[in-house]
């Protein structure tokens, strides 16, 4: 137990937490929203994360950016690889629906059946990022994209310069504009997320399959329209997550999304699966949570106290800490 | 003939839940399915529009064959339902709920629902009072009157309605079924139902009962309404 030096440095690990619950927070919406219209844990969106953070690497690669880009190149930089990354996580999450999903939901397969699934396409997506040397070298283009693909199986680390600078101080912490940057975005993307979902025509009627699949079909609702979307607004936002998720990290690999992703859906859960509000209220007590116990009794002990406050919660609050289903979240 | 089904046999997993079943429903009239709990005749309703697998036999709506009509195209046909147990939204408001039904019309916006908005608050004033307040709170006359006119709110050609007395005290049932009547009045279609035989058959021009997925008798409702066997089965006798 080291109390005094969480009491010393208390706001900045309530920053760093904050920081890490807002990638959380991204990452648990795609699990969250998945879950409400179809009642089914996507395994496989730690996947769709982890493609996001190669995508943002690679994106980078392209344009040349490096550890020399600085001011408007570097925030442009980021932007694009951001846009890069969204758009390779939507399509990776897109690809999942079609191939691990609809087919069996057509065929009236056991939601345990497409669970099991989504645990093989994670292996799947997975091992093809780790065996993409290999792959590219049996196809014959190893050579051209020997960046892209060397090492596979080792770490890959972002070209830039990630130093942050200190923007102003709270209680003595200084905050740095990387803070700013990751939680700002990750809050706004969710208010975005929130907002469509509550007013457009196509939001609603994802609220409406959450709360009566069949009766929406009455209602005319396409229902494979509406798990599209879904799956595309939830691997959107995880791409988005992987690239602030690289600004404050630095590195991935192929297996980075394992332990995010177990994170994020514990995120979801904490905040009541199935709840949007729930899901950023989660992230962010879960990222604060385990940061402060992290503090306390070493950072050895950051998972166990994440799960810890998860199994606790769920003992006094099964359905979660704003328990509500997206179906039934008011406008 | 605007509803035609014609050898229409579908299975609710193994077991055989209607078997050749035929019947018609003419345009502007009010045609009505009586029987029993398990009869099959929701499982007729949800097979017209589109949420059961035919095995066997067709449904045809204005001639056209509807085997290979998506749930949401029939919807955009002309074809509404009211669903067993309302199946209403209760985490939507009243008005949302409304809005749920008019969710493949082009013309969304106010001004085009604008109409249909009175018609359904004139038809059902109830809803006006609740329109703000979600509609899980509605008692269940009221979210009856919600699911109908929420129904309504697809401009339909065919209403199909199951069950809408069910669990509703006798003075509401009469409501329901006088609003029914003043809906197929306005030039709608209706395919009505029941196990309130009485009820249904006072208001059909022809009627159907179904046991055990097969229709045993037809006739107008006064003829269902006189027949001997329906009255003893279901009409309690000499009512």
């Amino acid at each position: 137990m080291q109390l005094q030096y969480v009491l010393d440095n208390f706001m900045s690990l309530f920053i760093g937490g904050l920081v890490f619950g807002s990638l959380y927070a991204l990452v648990a919406l795609g699990y969250t929203m998945v879950y409400g219209v179809l009642q089914l844990i996507n395994f496989a969106h730690s996947e769709v994360f982890m493609f996001g953070t190669f995508a943002t690497v690679w994106a980078l690669y392209l344009i040349g950016a490096d550890a020399t880009t600085t001011g408007l190149a570097l925030v442009g930089s980021l932007a694009f690889a951001m846009v890069i990354a969204m758009i390779i996580s939507g399509g990776v999450a897109l690809l999942l629906e079609r191939v691990a999903y609809r087919p069996l939901l057509k065929r009236g397969a056991p939601r345990l059946v497409a669970l099991i699934s989504a645990i093989g396409a994670s292996f799947v997506l997975s091992e093809i990022m780790g065996l993409r040397g290999p792959i590219m070298a049996a196809l014959g283009l190893d050579d051209e994209f020997d960046r892209y693909v060397a090492s596979s199986r080792e770490n890959v680390g972002m070209p830039l310069d990630r130093t942050p600078t200190v923007q102003f101080e709270i209680l003595g912490h200084g905050v740095t504009n990387r803070d700013i940057i990751i939680v700002v975005s990750a809050v706004l993307m969710m208010v975005l997320v929130d907002q469509f979902v509550r007013r457009t025509r196509i939001g609603r009627g994802i609220r409406a399959v959450a709360q009566d699949p069949e009766t929406s079909s009455l209602m005319g609702v396409n229902s494979t329209r509406v798990i599209q979307v879904t799956f595309l607004i939830g691997g959107l936002l995880a791409g988005a997550a992987a690239t602030l998720y690289m600004l404050q990290v630095g590195i991935t690999r192929y297996n980075a999304g394992f332990l995010l992703g177990v994170k994020a859906f514990t995120a979801a859960v904490l905040g009541g699966i199935g709840n949007l509000r729930g899901a950023l209220l989660g992230g962010l007590v879960l990222g604060v949570a385990e940061n402060l116990g992290a503090g306390l009794f070493g950072s050895e002990w950051r998972e166990v106290v994440a799960f810890a406050v998860l199994v606790l919660v769920l003992l006094f609050r099964p359905t979660g800490l704003l328990g509500e289903s997206l179906g039934k979240a008011r406008a | 003939m605007l509803l035609e089904v014609r050898d229409l046999s579908v299975n609710y997993g193994h077991i055989e839940a209607i078997r050749d079943l035929s019947f018609e429903v003419p345009e502007g009239t009010v045609v009505t399915l009586i029987g029993a709990n398990g009869a099959g005749k929701s499982t007729t309703l949800k097979t017209i529009s589109g949420l059961r697998k035919i095995r066997a036999g067709s449904v045809f709506y204005e001639g056209k064959d509807l085997a290979k009509v998506s749930p949401d195209r029939r919807v955009q046909m002309g074809i509404s339902q009211s669903p067993e147990g309302r199946g209403i939204f209760p985490g939507m408001t009243v008005r949302e709920n409304l809005e749920m039904g008019a969710y493949v019309r082009r013309d969304r916006n106010t001004a085009a629902l604008a109409p249909d908005f009175e018609r359904v608050l004139t038809l059902f004033p109830r809803l006006q009072e609740r329109i703000k307040q979600p509609a899980g709170n509605l008692s269940g006359g009221e979210q009856q009157m919600l699911a109908i006119g929420r129904a309504l709110m697809a401009q339909p050609r065919l209403l199909l309605l199951d069950e809408p007395s069910m669990g509703l005290a006798p003075k509401l049932i009469h409501q329901i079924f006088r609003i029914i009547e003043e809906i197929n009045s306005q030039g709608t279609t209706v395919l009505l139902v029941e196990q309130n035989a009485a009820q249904a058959l006072r208001r059909a021009d022809h009627a159907y009962l179904l046991e055990t997925g097969e229709i045993v008798r037809s006739g107008t409702g006064a003829e269902l309404a006189g027949d001997a066997a329906v009255r003893a089965a279901y009409l309690g006798g000499d009512t």
